[in-house]
């Protein structure tokens, strides 16, 4: 299981690079990759530091002596903060040196940077763990929504007529069902693994992204250029790709971007209910939300996971907005 | 003479309307020699453009081109070829450029590799060798620094440009017939005469047959060897330039060379043709122009005037001309 997961991981590490370096040669991309680089450096470094530690937490391997933590598999993560001897009795606040209830003695007195959960666990440890679900549930899911989208919206859009009556029929349908309903039913029918409700959150949310390509598509299909390439013998199935995919290709990152915020936002939602991810940020938040009552609070919980998630949500948005700036037309300075 | 390069027969081609189809060419009869040009004048809605992409075979829908058309390239019709047939044909065998240079040109595409994908179409040359092929292209229109104007982009360059750029991608393969919708409206006067002499040229050059669908008899006095006026979907009067420009016959070529400004003329008041275009599908009957003609007289309105020679070369659709007609 892990030796698959951590393939996958590498595998898209490979698929990354490759499209960096194919965006790379493209001279569009590159100065756009500049613009955004000058403009969002923090937000970039922010998103970066996250990617790195979803990445680290995401390729797991089993210690070569084995020893006293057993051998299953554990990523660069657990080792650094080796969680199971690591962990109190239950609450403790950051950097105490005594539980929270009762005043014994921690185990690692002042090692608990942002305290122990009700179990024990250290706060610090699980913010970091969240980063690699976060991303996947933001990355995955886009992985599933874009191509849907793309494949549905610019086929309606490009060739109309009974294409779009059906598309559209589908996406009317889609929207008139209260996309939280649909959510629920979907993950309660498809289990509750990470895949699931990725493919879940996928398949309710790929409506918007396809109204978008498929307006964008309708528009491009008039333009001058089409007829142009039109006249010179181009192939339709040539004409989407080359004329039309890349003039919507801003719309896919930007919405990238903008989706993959609302995903991460959205599972706290599903965590509340009960049906979010384990280990998620979401989950953390729906733990802390019992704690707040008490006196004095227990807030460290809550901080570590919404802190971590704000953040997350704010640099992506900040990059997202730049983006939007950068690459769109009515908006880009002429050069 | 030869047979022609381009024959269109009877073109008609209408459009779904709210009470039936409209008709927006009527029975439009034109034709093209090897390595001439031909001027194709009209007013908006005349239905120019639309008989330029009849013979492309690319009228927009829902507009359909009618039975009894017969468009013949090369002695082929056209409108028989298969659908992979036909796209060889464009392209290859008849480029086309546009009014709007700013729109005709993908903006995230460099102009070059737009006129490499040109060549790509129908050859298989090495993309090296095609690569040179489109530098060598560009320098042929007239593109200054050729090599580096490669990987531009279309915002990155002026009007003229990218027309420049339009018409080395329609005449990326040579083709024996160009047709240029308006080339040179949407640029600056003296833009337009660069671009017009560079057409000139290439057709001498190249022996490529011309096309040239303009509103300005000004564009028609610099480029074209024969005319056709076309109002409300007909083709009112054909000719050589001399023959149309010196003694047009019918009275609406001849109001429309009237209506040119002059220098001689300064200071008087510049005479026009009253009235408008009539809607399409709102024609009149008999001779579509007489509402507005100045000479119009019995027979004008109830019929419709006959094609009547003037010349071997020269021919009008009007009363005034055919001696049958009693006025």
């Amino acid at each position: 299981m892990s030796a698959l997961s951590n393939a996958v991981v590498l595998l898209l590490i490979a698929g990354a690079g490759l499209v960096a370096r194919a965006l790379s040669r493209d001279r569009f991309w590159r100065e756009n990759a500049v613009q955004l680089w000058r403009r969002r450096r923090a937000a970039l470094i922010v998103v970066a530091i996250y990617l790195i530690v979803g990445l680290l937490d995401s390729i797991s391997w089993v210690s070569a002596g084995g020893g006293a933590l057993g051998d299953r598999p554990r990523t660069q993560i657990d080792r650094a903060l080796v969680p199971e001897s690591f962990d109190e009795a239950s609450y403790s606040a950051p950097l105490a040196s005594v539980a929270f209830y009762g005043g014994q003695p921690l185990k690692h007195p002042g090692a608990h940077l942002l305290g122990t959960d009700i179990l024990g666990r250290d706060v610090v440890y699980r913010t970091l763990k969240g980063a690699r679900v976060a991303l996947l549930i933001g990355g995955l899911t886009s992985l599933v929504v874009i191509p849907i989208a793309l494949l549905f919206g610019v086929s309606a859009g490009f060739f109309g007529k009974r294409i779009d009556d059906a598309v559209f029929f589908v996406m009317t349908v889609l929207a008139s069902v209260p996309s939280l309903l649909l959510l629920i039913a979907l993950i309660m029918a498809l289990g509750r693994g990470t895949v699931q409700v990725c493919v879940a959150l996928g398949v309710t949310g790929w409506v918007y992204f396809c109204r978008i390509a498929r307006g964008e598509t309708l528009k491009l299909r008039e333009a001058d250029f089409i007829a142009a390439a039109r006249a010179l013998g181009v192939r339709e199935g040539t004409i989407i790709r080359r004329h039309i995919l890349p003039n919507i290709a801003h719309l896919v990152i930007i919405t990238f971007a903008l989706s993959f915020t609302a995903l991460v936002l959205s599972e706290t939602i599903l965590s509340y209910l009960g049906i979010g991810l384990d280990g998620s940020w979401g989950q953390m938040i729906d733990q802390a939300r019992n704690e707040l009552s008490r006196t004095p609070v227990i807030w460290w919980n809550l901080a570590g996971a919404s802190v971590a998630l704000f953040t997350l949500v704010l640099a992506v948005n900040m990059i997202a907005d730049a983006m939007r700036d950068i690459i769109d037309p009515r908006t880009r300075r002429e050069g | 003479m030869s047979a022609p390069l381009l024959a269109v027969e009877n073109l008609s081609i209408s459009f779904p309307g709210e009470a039936g189809p409209v008709r927006v060419v009527n029975r439009v009869s034109l034709s093209i020699a090897q390595g001439e040009t031909l001027a194709l004048v009209g007013e908006s809605g005349s239905g120019k453009s639309m008989t330029a992409l009849a013979t492309m075979r690319l009228v927009p829908k829902p507009g359909r081109i009618e039975p009894g058309t017969r468009i013949a390239f090369e002695g082929r019709n056209l409108l028989s070829l298969s659908v992979p047939d036909m796209r060889a044909v464009r392209g290859a065998g008849i480029g086309m450029i546009f009014q709007e240079p700013m729109t005709s040109l993908n903006p995230v595409t460099t102009v070059g590799e737009q006129v490499l994908e040109a060549i790509e179409l129908h050859t298989k040359l090495p993309r090296a060798q095609a690569r040179s092929r489109v530098i060598e292209l560009f320098g042929l229109v007239g593109i200054p620094d050729a090599k580096r104007r490669f990987g531009a982009y279309p915002h990155q360059l002026s009007g003229g440009l990218k027309q420049r750029v339009m018409i080395a991608m329609a005449m990326a393969m040579r083709p024996r017939l160009l047709i240029a919708d308006e080339p040179t409206t949407a640029l600056d006067a003296t833009i337009r005469a660069q671009i017009l002499e560079l057409l000139r040229d290439l057709s001498a050059k190249t022996g490529t047959a011309v096309l040239l669908i303009t509103h300005d008899f000004g564009v028609v006095n610099e480029v074209a060897d024969r005319v056709a006026v076309m109002y409300a979907g007909e083709i009112v009067e054909e000719g050589t330039r001399a023959e149309l420009l010196g003694r047009p016959r019918h009275p609406y070529t001849q109001g429309l060379l009237r209506s040119i400004p002059k220098a001689e003329a300064r200071g008087h008041r510049l005479e026009e043709i009253k009235g408008a275009v009539p809607r399409p599908g709102h024609w009149p009957t008999g001779c579509r122009f007489h509402p507005r003609c100045p000479h119009a007289f019995a027979p004008c309105a109830p019929a419709e005037p006959k094609r009547t020679t003037v010349s071997a070369t020269q021919a009008a659709c009007c009363h005034l001309l055919d001696r049958s007609v009693e006025p």
